[in-house]
Parts: C-alpha cells; structure tokens; sequence
C-alpha cells in the first residue's frame, strides 16, 4: 500500500539526513521526498511517500517518531487529503506534432512554459497518477527530459498538521 | 558558584564544556587527547572536579563509561579527538547504542572552516555515527556548549537511554574567547516527550488477563534495570505467583536464587524458560524486545499466548511480535500502577490453574538442570563460573566478553541483583570486557570486580592492562583458556563437520608473564585441583589486578542451544540430546 506521510521537522542541519538515513539503514522504500520551511521558519515540513503493509508503516512511523527533531507527524492517506506533483517535461516537436502536443497538455491543463523551434516545455500539476496519464499521452512524442517535485500533500477539510 | 548579585563568569568554550560537566555531576571522563581537543584538555588540567582517565585506545574509553552507566545509570562520558580518535571510539558507541546504555561522546572535530576540506584528522563524525546513536550534534557557537551539554545528557539519560555524540570544531574551545557561563538548570524540547506513564485503562488490561492467565510466565529484559524496577517486578511477580524469565539483558531483574525464577530464556536458555514460555498462554513482557536470540523462528512462536507488552519505546512494541496488549511507558511507573490496581481490585488468581502450572515446570525443570560432566579429569568452564560465584559470594559486579565464556557466566552465575551483570548483549561486541570492568571499578573501588573472558576476546583490549596499573584497578580477569575462539567452533562442529576454519589461535601469549610484565599477578590453573587455591589466592589479593588464566576444556559446547528455524522449546540439550 502506498503512503503518503508529513512530517514536521526542527529545521536543523542534519535532521533530513537522519530521516534519510533511517529509511536507507532499515530497508525501507522511498517513492518520492519533497521538503521545505513552512510559514515558521524553524520549522520544516517534508512529505514522504512509500509503501508498505501496515505493520511496515506502523514501525516507519514509530522510528520516525524517535527521531529527536521530528515533532509531529501524520499519514495523510488514513484520511481525505489532498496531494499534489509537479512536473515538467520537455519535449522534441516536429511542426506536424506541435498541435497535438499542445492539445494533450490543455486536456491535463498542462502549460507551455517555455519554447524553441523544436521543443516545447510543458508543466503539469496533479497527483502522481495524473503525470503519469501525461507521460502515457505523449507517446509518440520523444520526451528529452523530465522533472518531477516529488509529492506534496494536505488534509481536506478543517484537519491541520501544525504545532 | 555564581549568586544572583554577580556576574556570569566569562569561560572559554573549552573551560565551559568541562564546568558543564562538573555542574551535570560528572565525576570521570574517559578519553585520549589529540590535535582537535587540545584546548579541552588544557582546560581539563586547569581544575580538579573533573578526573580524567587515559586509555590506550579510544574503544576502551568508550567501554568504560559504558559499563560505568550500566552499573551506576548515569551517562558515563568520552572525550576523543577528530578523526581516528572519533573512529575509535565508533564500535563503543554502537555497543552502547544496541543496549540502550546512557553515554555522551564530545569529539572533536577540525576548525569550523576546514569541515569539508578534507582537512588533517578530519571525519565526518556526525554522518559516521548518525545510525548508532540516540542523537549527535554538532557545536555553532561557543556560547551554545553549556546548552548543548545539558540536551546531550537529558537525551541521553531520558526516555529509552542511548549514546549522543557532540562534535566540537577545534575553534570552539579556543583558551582566548571567552563568554559568559550558565549552565541551564532544566531543558525542554518540543519534539521530544520521553516521559510515558502507561495508558491506565491498558494496565487494567493487563492486570486482569494476568488474573485469568493459567499458564502465564513474566518475561523480564534490560529495560527492568534500566528503568531500575526490579523491586517492583519482584513484588508483582510474588503478587502474581508468576514464573520469572530474564533475558541475557535483564539478569539479576528477578533475583535468581528466588524459587520463582526459571533462568535466562533464549538461543542459550534454560530447558523450562524456553519450555514455559512455548507453552505460556498469557506472555508478560517487560522491559524486553522479543530478540532473535529470544524468539528463535517468529512463525512458530509462543502460539497460544495472549501478548501483554509494557515499553517505554512504542518501535519495540509489534516490531518483531504482535502485542495484544501494548503499554507505552516507563516500567516503573507502570508496574507501580498495576500494584496499586491490584491492591484495590484484590482480584482472585486460578489457583488450580496455577498450580498444575507449578507442577509441569518442576518437571520441566528435571530434565536438564543446567547439568554438565563434572567428572574431574577435565577443568571445565562452568565449574569455573560456579566457584567464582562462590569465591564472591555472588555479590561481584560481573563484566565478560563475547562467546561461550560470556553464556557460562550468564547461565552459572546466578545473580540476584539488577546492575551487577555487565555484558555487551546487542553488539556483542568482543574486547568489552576488560574495559567494562575497569569503569565499574572505578567508581565502586570496595566492590568485587570480575572479568571473566575467552583468551580471544581478552587480546581485543588487553593494552588496557596498563591503564589499570596507572590508575590502580584491581579487577579480577578470569580468562576461561580453552585455545578457540569457542563460539565459533562450536558453531563449525554442529554446522560445519568440525571443519575450523580460522577458529584456532596459534601462538597465544604467556598471559601469565604478560600480566607480570603490565606489573600484575598472574595465575596459571591447568589443572581441576589447582582452581581452588588460585582463586583463594586471587581473591585474596585485594588491591591486586590477578589474571587468572584457566586452561578449561576445549571441547565444551554451550547447552542447550535452540534449534535453529524452530520454536523456542527446540533445543538441543547436550552433543547427542535434542527435544
Ligand atoms: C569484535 C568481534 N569480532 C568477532 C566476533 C564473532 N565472535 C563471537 S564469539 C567469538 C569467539 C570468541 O572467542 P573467545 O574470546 O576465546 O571466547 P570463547 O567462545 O572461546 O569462550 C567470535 C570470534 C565478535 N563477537 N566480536
Ligand atoms: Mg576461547
């Protein structure tokens, strides 16, 4: 099962690399990893997905918990929540392909960010599965390059991680 | 002292961190100086609060505030330089941190604008150690040592306790750069809450499955000595009319003496430990973490038992073994509440039940015994450790080392006290030993103090035995000689048709003339009949380190022994006996 995991954490040097270092030193995966100050700024907060049956999450829980600088921590896919990627991705066009390629990225509300006479860099936003769909639909198009945030996410409603 | 009307005193870093220390009540640090710790040391040498112990090896600094902690259960202190100074002293650590021992480790690092350089005596001291320890840190600013020291041991010492490495850059501690000192009096930190009590409702729980157990067994680890509950333990056990089993970690939890104790349970438990935990229908863990060594194959585990699992650390509780019952806390104020429940509730214990169970563990207990040839052509190793605890009354502090010498000692020396029994559990970490000895020694010099080793382990810190002469530590070293490294081999006749690859030492030293030329007593005993008189002797010698250097039979194995792949009740019980 996936998870999608926050964590609030002391915005000190070291304390990524310990929540780094605990998922490589016990064998746990890591599909993606986003971090960044929150609106506190000795605060940080990192959003983490991976999977695992439950009793793989509970201890990645719990061993996160140990860590000294993480102070609160919540997995968000318990209950309705909200997440989003962002990706970019540059592809080569051929004048017959441009058309079409802009259509795909409407259709997934992608924006064209940046052109030249053979590439288009396009930016979409949405869950992992959406980019996924993206990168499906431009088959047939030769994708240079891609980059992808990694997974931030949120609760719904009035449930809040915060101190 | 300083009083509200005067100033802080102005100190420089290096003099801060040592007052820091004095002020936490540190009596000794252990330690080896260098380039990066210069400083510290000279500010060490400028007062007298503070002791100073120098090792012969960073390893051994490490073992001896240790096992200091483990005696004492207050952090015991390292002071190291940067680089291999650090790296030294990384297998102490890792010893401590797998044991969940107290320790706080200040290296030193190089000047705050070489960290990157690859500057000299320069590791990555923080990232080395980042997973063998509870925390590190690393100090920004002079000014911030006292706060830093203060974190370092409430972290250390709190919660489920555990080694924290400072890292101090060289520039820190400069004599000239001095600010004023205040040594913080309490310390608060919002990501961390160690302090659990134990969910009431849970321990109501708990209480009453106990009640209604028919086969239950108290199932007691390090965590009762850590957590210093074994009074209490012991009060609910008698309470309770429970079976008590310690693991290598908690011996001397329940005293072993008490007819309610069944001995050490695990890869090298006794026959009706094993036995009665296989067959238990209600499991009351404690302080303990269900271990491979203890569980043997997790599918085949204690099928019929109900679960109840007290720890101050939530990541032990259904880590390895589903808890049925978890309780988050501290033991001792958890057991403290279940007393008190249980004095209110005056709820009624199955009787019949319990002593049918009382029964089938008495014959469970016939089977083995704890038996061994003790014909007398052979000097054999247990019957070492039994006339050692004779010898001290069983009243001794007893550190070992690791292989079939350290499950000798744990298996035959029966001890009755928490505290007392000091070994490297987790790690196992071989060279622990004679250290660990030494910390206990030095703070109880009127105590008993035995090491008893394998002459494998005893040459992974022997330079240590200079340390001792400077500093006057009389430890007794009770080498059980048997020309192996006998864990191994032991290993390599049951799995590996005797095939000792690299398990036999050639070229041993004379221990004898080696502790003569360190400036101690050395004592040879070849013979069954010679034990006697040598340990009269060496006992004697209060103010004396003795090396006894006992030649015990080679071709002793370790019994019983789980099978492994089986459940806990399959062991083989002697080289031709099995379950
Ligand atoms: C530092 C270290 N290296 C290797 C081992 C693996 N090991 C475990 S027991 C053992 C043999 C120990 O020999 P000795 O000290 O003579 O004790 P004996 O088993 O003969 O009593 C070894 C090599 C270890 N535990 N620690
Ligand atoms: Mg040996």
């Amino acid at each position: 099962m996936r998870h999608i995991l926050s964590v609030l954490l002391e915005n000190e040097s070291g304390a990524l690399a310990r929540v780094v270092g605990l998922f490589a030193q016990r064998g746990y995966n890591i599909d993606s990893l986003t971090v960044a100050a929150t609106e506190d700024p000795t605060i940080s907060r990192l959003t983490l997905v991976t999977r695992g049956d439950d009793q793989v999450i509970e201890q990645i829980t719990k061993q996160l918990h140990k860590l000294i600088e993480v102070v609160k921590l919540a997995d968000l896919s318990e209950s309705a929540h909200i997440e989003r990627e962002l990706m970019m991705v540059k592809v080569k066009t051929t004048a017959e392909q441009r058309e079409e390629v802009k259509r795909c990225a409407d259709i997934f509300r992608g924006q064209i960010i940046d052109i030249t006479a053979s590439t288009y860099t396009i930016q979409v936003v949405g869950t992992s599965e959406k980019l996924e769909a993206f990168i499906q639909a431009l088959n047939g198009t030769q994708i240079l390059e891609t980059v992808r945030s990694g997974v931030s996410g949120i609760s719904r409603g009035e449930r809040t991680l915060s101190l | 002292m300083t009083s509200q009307n005067t100033q802080p005193e102005l100190l420089s870093g290096g003099a801060m961190l040592i007052r820091a220390l004095a002020d936490e009540g540190v009596e000794y640090v252990y330690g080896y100086p260098g380039g990066a710790v210069l400083h510290i040391y000279d500010a060490m040498f400028q007062q007298h609060q503070v002791k100073h112990v120098l090792v012969r090896h960073e390893q051994a600094a490490t073992h001896m505030a240790d096992a200091y902690a483990r005696a004492s259960g207050k952090a015991g202190v390292v002071l190291v330089t940067s680089g291999p100074g650090a790296t030294n002293a990384v297998t102490g650590i890792a010893t401590a941190y797998m044991d969940s021992i107290p320790m706080v480790v200040i290296c030193g690092q190089v000047m705050s604008h070489l960290i990157g350089d690859d500057a000299f005596q320069e590791t990555d001291m923080l990232g080395i150690s980042r997973p063998i320890v509870k925390h590190n840190m690393s100090v920004r600013r002079p000014e911030d040592i006292p706060y830093l020291v203060k974190k370092a041991f409430y972290i250390a010492q709190s919660g489920r306790p555990g080694p924290v490495v400072l890292d101090i850059p060289k520039d820190m501690t400069i004599p000239s750069q001095k600010f004023p000192y205040e040594y913080p009096k309490d310390i608060k930190l919002r990501s961390y809450n160690p302090n659990a009590k134990g969910h009431p409702g849970q321990i109501k729980k708990a209480l009453a499955t106990l009640l209604a157990a028919k086969r239950p067994v108290l199932y007691a680890g390090g965590g009762v000595i850590l957590g210093r509950a074994s009074d209490e333990l012991t009060v609910l056990a008698r309470k309770l009319n429970l079976p008590v089993t310690n693991t290598l970690m908690g011996l001397g939890a329940y005293p072993a003496s008490d007819p309610q104790f069944i001995g050490m349970l695990g890869m090298h438990g006794s026959y009706e430990a094993n036995q009665v935990m296989h067959n238990a229908d209600v499991i009351f863990a404690v302080g303990a973490r269900f271990d491979d060594r203890v569980t043997n194959a997790t599918k085949k585990f204690c099928p019929d038992a109900t679960i109840i699992h007290i720890d101050i650390d939530p990541a032990s509780i259904s880590k390895t073994i589903n808890a049925h019952i978890p309780i988050v806390g501290l033991v001792k104020p958890v057991l403290q509440e279940m007393l008190h429940q249980l004095e209110k509730n005056k709820g009624e214990l199955d009787q019949d039940a319990l002593s049918q169970w009382w029964q089938q563990i008495q014959q469970w207990r016939e089977v083995h015994g704890g038996r061994y040839d003790t014909s007398p052509s052979h000097l054999k190793p247990q019957a070492v450790i039994e006339a050692v605890h004779r010898h001290t009354k069983g009243d001794a502090y007893v550190t070992s080392d690791v292989g079939q010498h350290q499950m000798f000692a744990a298996q035959y020396y029966k001890f009755d006290k928490p505290n007392r029994w000091i070994n490297s559990g987790g790690l196992g970490t071989m060279g622990f030993g004679l250290p660990a000895a030494m910390g206990v020694k030095l703070h109880y010099p009127e105590a008993e103090v035995v090491c008893v080793t394998g002459e494998g382990s005893i040459q992974m810190n022997i330079q240590e035995l200079s340390t001792c002469k400077q500093y006057g530590l009389a430890v007794k070293i009770i080498n059980l000689n048997n020309g192996y490294l006998g864990m191994v081999k032991q290993w390599q006749d049951m799995n590996y048709d005797s095939r000792y690859s690299s398990s036999y030492m050639d070229s041993l030293p004379d221990f004898v003339k080696l502790a003569e030329a360190y400036g101690h007593v050395g004592i040879r005993v070849t013979k069954a009949e010679e034990l006697e008189p040598a340990l009269e002797r060496a006992f004697a010698l209060k103010d004396k380190l003795v090396f006894l250097d006992i030649h015990v039979d080679p071709t002793e194995h370790v019994y019983p022994m789980q099978i492994p792949g089986g459940a806990m009740n399959d062991m083989f019980l002697s080289k031709t006996e099995r379950t």
